[in-house]
């Protein structure tokens, strides 16, 4: 329980500087593949200082309390995940959360934040059902739902479900907004639709939504450590590895592929999910 | 902290002929590669906090380029590249070029050249990223006098 504790106090305090030099490492070593010099680790946290002196342009007056409703619910399911509690209502949250992102760029009058939105839900679309079959993997090898039980188990989970690791690892690539799927918004210069998702916010509000997406990275990135600890020591190094190397992963794809067209992520990434998430789950059932 | 530690660029193509758009993203290229003083092309004017202009100002882009001034949130600096930009350059005499980037919006920073240099740019830039500090500083001083 104190473990817990600390985790949770430690995930709200310390969580957007871990998600803030996470982003930083990701824009150096992006720029590095490139053959360029790249901004300073630290440039993320140069950002939203920026951004929180900016003058902000609200549209409406609803915008800003909807991002704020972002942000509080991305750390809710860090919290409850963090907690121990149950994996699906984190994941539920985490979709609640995205709700209220969609919900705040679909109440801007812009046809590009409109558009941002729809595609927002395009992709959320397109990865919940990975997300639903890995809570299902855990509880199929741990025998529960909650976190603090998968994470004691004596054998990592990552040995029962390779199939749905490499699932999840295949959706964070839409979750983390990398190219090929960053269709709502993308962190790059080249997006058709000026900014998507974001276009229409600005100054404070703009650094509250980059501050929820630390969350968010911190997030998802602990359910990729789930599938490697164990209780013990190395278990946690493990975790540590498997969580370095999933996001360098996801940094090179993101150099690598151009960005395709919506229903090519949908096919390519529901194909992935019934072939590795679904076989691997079949199989699981039948050992077990 | 200053906040010209994150300068954000919107790029706008008016009248060019396109070799100073070209000499523009050439500067975040690889070999200039402005990112490395937090640059980053954003394209969109909400999140911009300085305006590179290239090209001159006809009647038909003088609305667009004040609708793009309009929208960038304070403090924001506004570079006119290129001497076209500057005040309309080998064009100036067209029937339908009214003149430089300050026909029609403040300009704060002037780079000159045809086209300019990607050093020049750069430099430019950084002269912005100077003044984005310091009408920050005036921001904050009108806001404690209101
Ligand atoms: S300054 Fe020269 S290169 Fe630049 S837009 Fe004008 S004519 Fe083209």
């Amino acid at each position: 329980m104190t473990t817990a504790i600390a985790l949770t106090i430690g995930f709200i305090i310390l969580g957007p500087f871990i998600g803030g030099l996470l982003e930083g490492m990701d824009r150096v070593v992006c720029a590095r593949m490139q053959g360029r010099q790249g901004p300073p680790v630290l440039q993320p946290f140069y950002d939203i200082y920026k951004l929180f002196n900016k003058q902000s342009i609200l549209v409406n007056n609803i915008q800003d309390l909807l991002v704020c409703g972002f942000l509080v619910f991305v750390v809710f399911s860090g919290v409850l995940f963090f907690m121990g509690e149950d994996i699906l209502l984190v994941f539920f949250a985490l979709t609640l959360a995205e709700i209220f992102m969609v919900m705040s760029s679909a109440s801007a009058n812009s046809p590009y934040s409109s558009m941002g939105a729809q595609r927002e839900l395009v992709q959320a679309m397109t990865y919940e059902p990975m997300l639903l079959l890995t809570a299902i993997g855990f509880y199929i090898a741990a025998e529960s739902f909650r976190v603090d039980d998968i994470a004691r188990t004596d054998i990592p989970a990552i040995v029962y479900l390779p199939g749905i690791f490499l699932g999840y690892v295949f959706i964070l690539t839409i979750k983390f907004r990398k190219s090929p799927f960053d269709l709502s918004t993308s962190h790059h210069a080249h997006q058709e639709m000026v900014r998507g998702l974001t276009t229409e916010l600005s100054g404070n509000i703009l650094a509250l939504v980059e501050v929820a997406e630390w969350y968010e990275t911190v997030l998802l990135l602990g359910v990729i450590g789930l599938f490697f600890v164990n209780g013990t020591w190395w278990g946690l190094v493990l975790a540590l590895v498997g969580i370095l190397v999933s996001f360098f992963f996801e940094t090179f794809v993101d150099n690598v592929f151009p960005r395709v067209h919506w229903d090519t992520m949908v096919k390519s990434t529901w194909m992935f999910t019934l072939i590795a998430g679904g076989i691997n789950l079949f199989i699981l059932v039948l050992i077990r | 902290m200053k906040i010209s530690k994150s300068p954000w660029i919107i790029h706008y193509d008016g009248s060019s002929c396109n070799g100073c758009d070209i000499e523009v993203l050439d500067s975040l290229m690889p070999k200039y590669d402005l990112e490395r003083f937090g640059v980053v092309n954003t394209g969109n004017p909400k999140h911009a906090d300085i305006f590179l202009v290239t090209g001159g100002i006809n009647a038909q882009n003088k609305p667009v380029v004040q609708q793009i001034y309009s929208q960038m949130p304070f403090p924001k600096v506004v570079v006119a590249v290129g001497i076209c930009a500057c005040n309309g350059g080998i064009f100036k005499e067209c029937y339908n070029i009214l003149g430089g980037v300050d026909k029609a919006i403040p300009v704060d920073i002037y780079v000159p050249g045809c086209a300019a240099r990607p050093e020049a740019i750069i430099d430019g830039v950084m002269k912005a990223v100077a003044l984005l500090d310091k009408k920050r500083e005036e921001m904050k001083k009108e806001a404690k006098e209101n």
